[in-house]
């Protein structure tokens, strides 16, 4: 199938799967490494893309959290997110899909506003979490973050949903946003 | 009797805030924290700008006068509010900087190699260099030199100038006080030690900070645009792009040259309401480009950094350098430019 659906396959045995989408290939490589490397009770499995549709001859587990990279230094990884988010399933966006933008520290070196991320995460309804892979210390917390989103979205959690997460993340912000 | 100005801000909050500011009182300070608040808030980007035209004020300005103002570069820096600073007395502030530059060679600090020349610092202002009548007076400082040589003529050399506006700083003009005098927008020509030497002296006198303003690529796309909108009787130059492919070892760049009615005309197929320039306008521009540069030789510019544009009305580089070649836009391109050095500021 060329549209990712979440519930179109069985889950796996304590397995969850993430799926990393972004043009960036050093990038995703050290936020899988640094995922893998967080301790977690159930088995993590990282699937990295350059764009979708995934190639559907190949067998893979069922995705439980797609994540979506987007450097602000470069509008072809903003444009190449758009396309992809084509080929996803409406109901893959109930939280269990998210934003990361990468890059925003070094502001001299960005050609995407920063309010354009934000308003395609708002479009989507989805979190949307700010990363610079460069600084060491700002890798480690966001793999955990990620590890707890993707524990979350494949269901090991008890009592909390991919959709209560985000219900979560989003009573969080500025109530004023929502009119935009 | 509510003179607190809520720009953008959706009902619910003005009046909550409004209620909140006739009991208090709005101080500039509360203002200024208001304005803050406001901004994390909001994403501060205005989806649209008005093309640079010729300002009324600009008529006054005399085309000789400020000649010496085009065609040489200048790097930017953005600059906070001076403190207490008087137009009146430029001439004090002349005889003092003079003192403290020549204290400063003679410590040793700004190594001149040569004979030893005499110092001397110009205060002026500049009229008609504003947006409003609000905008405080631009004005200028020279650093001149006296040749003690009688081979040569006595007259003075210009080592240094520098220039200090503020071009539409309504934004900023309304969260300070009186004592304050806002001129955001400092360029500087010349040797950077003596930029350095000013600035020192400037920080100390009026505590006032110096930051150096970086221009980024997306700033520097809405520039392409908007001088492409211009109007030019004659195009000097051909539009001109500079990107950075970052590699290993060395970063590629990669130069492309438009003919500038190609560009005017590709702007003009692109834009839609009349006077006003929209982000979505601005990125179909770039975006043609890019696909052209593609279709031919495969490449995606997206992909890459904007460091230098170039046209007939002015030339900016992302380590914010500018040079601008045409007197009719002058107050145009200066305006978007002081909107820069605000928002740095903020």
């Amino acid at each position: 199938m060329s549209v990712l659906r979440p519930l179109d396959k069985q889950p796996g045995l304590n397995t969850a799967t993430i799926l990393l989408v972004g043009t960036e290939d050093a990038l995703l490589q050290q936020l899988a490494d640094s995922m893998l490397k967080e301790d977690c009770a159930s088995e993590l499995k990282v699937h990295l893309a350059r764009s979708l549709p995934l190639p559907s001859n190949v067998n893979r587990p069922r995705i439980d959290l797609i994540m979506f990279v987007v450097n602000l230094h470069s509008k072809y990884s903003l444009r190449n997110v758009e396309e992809s988010l084509r080929h996803v399933d409406a109901t893959f966006f109930l939280g269990k899909v998210g934003f990361l933008a990468t890059g925003a520290g070094r502001e001299s070196h960005c050609s995407v506003h920063r309010s354009t991320v934000v308003r395609l995460a708002r479009t989507y309804r989805s979190p949307l979490l700010f990363c610079d892979p460069e600084v060491d210390g700002f890798r480690a917390p966001v793999a955990q973050r990620l590890v707890r989103m993707l524990q979350i979205c494949a269901g090991h959690v008890p009592g909390v949903s991919a959709l209560n997460l985000l219900s979560l993340l989003r009573s969080s912000e500025n109530p004023t946003l929502e009119d935009l | 009797m509510d003179s607190y100005d809520t720009p953008g801000s959706t009902p619910r909050h003005s009046a909550s805030s409004r209620l909140k500011d006739y009991f208090i009182g709005a101080t500039p300070l509360q203002k200024r924290l208001e304005s803050v608040r406001k901004q994390t808030s909001f994403i501060p980007t205005p989806p649209r700008r008005k093309i640079p035209q010729c300002s009324q004020l600009q008529e006054d300005n005399d085309p000789q006068k400020v000649a010496f103002l085009l065609h040489k570069q200048w790097t930017l820096y953005s600059l906070t509010p001076l403190y207490k600073f008087s137009y009146t007395n430029l001439k004090e502030y002349s005889r003092l900087l003079s003192a403290f530059i020549a204290a400063e060679k003679q410590k040793g600090l700004a190594v001149e190699v040569g004979e030893d020349f005499n110092i001397k610092v110009t205060f002026s202002t500049l009229l008609g260099m504003k947006g409003t009548q609000r905008d405080s007076e631009a004005f200028l400082v020279q650093i001149l030199s006296r040749s003690q040589l009688p081979s040569e003529n006595r007259e003075l050399k210009v080592l240094w100038t520098g220039w200090f506006c503020c071009i539409f700083g309504d934004s900023l003009l309304e969260t300070v006080s009186e004592d304050f005098t806002c001129v955001p927008l400092f360029l500087a020509n010349g040797a950077e030690t003596n930029t350095a030497i000013v600035g020192t002296w400037f920080q100390k006198t009026f505590d006032c900070y110096f930051s150096p303003l970086a221009i980024n690529a997306f700033n520097l796309s809405w520039m392409a645009a908007m001088w492409t909108a211009c109007k030019m009787d004659q195009y000097m130059a051909a539009t001109e792009f500079l990107w950075s492919v970052p590699c290993s070892p060395q970063s590629l760049d990669i130069s492309y040259a438009i003919h500038p009615e190609d560009a005017k005309a590709l702007w003009d197929s692109v834009h839609k309401t009349p006077g006003e320039v929209t982000q979505e306008e601005v990125d179909l521009f770039m975006d043609c480009l890019y696909s052209h540069f593609h279709r031919h030789f495969k490449i995606h510019l997206s992909a890459t950094r904007l460091v230098r544009v170039s046209t007939s009305v002015a030339s900016a580089h992302t380590d914010g350098k500018i040079k601008i070649l045409c007197h009719k836009y002058l107050i145009g391109v200066l305006a978007y430019l002081t909107e820069l050095a605000i928002f740095q500021i903020d």
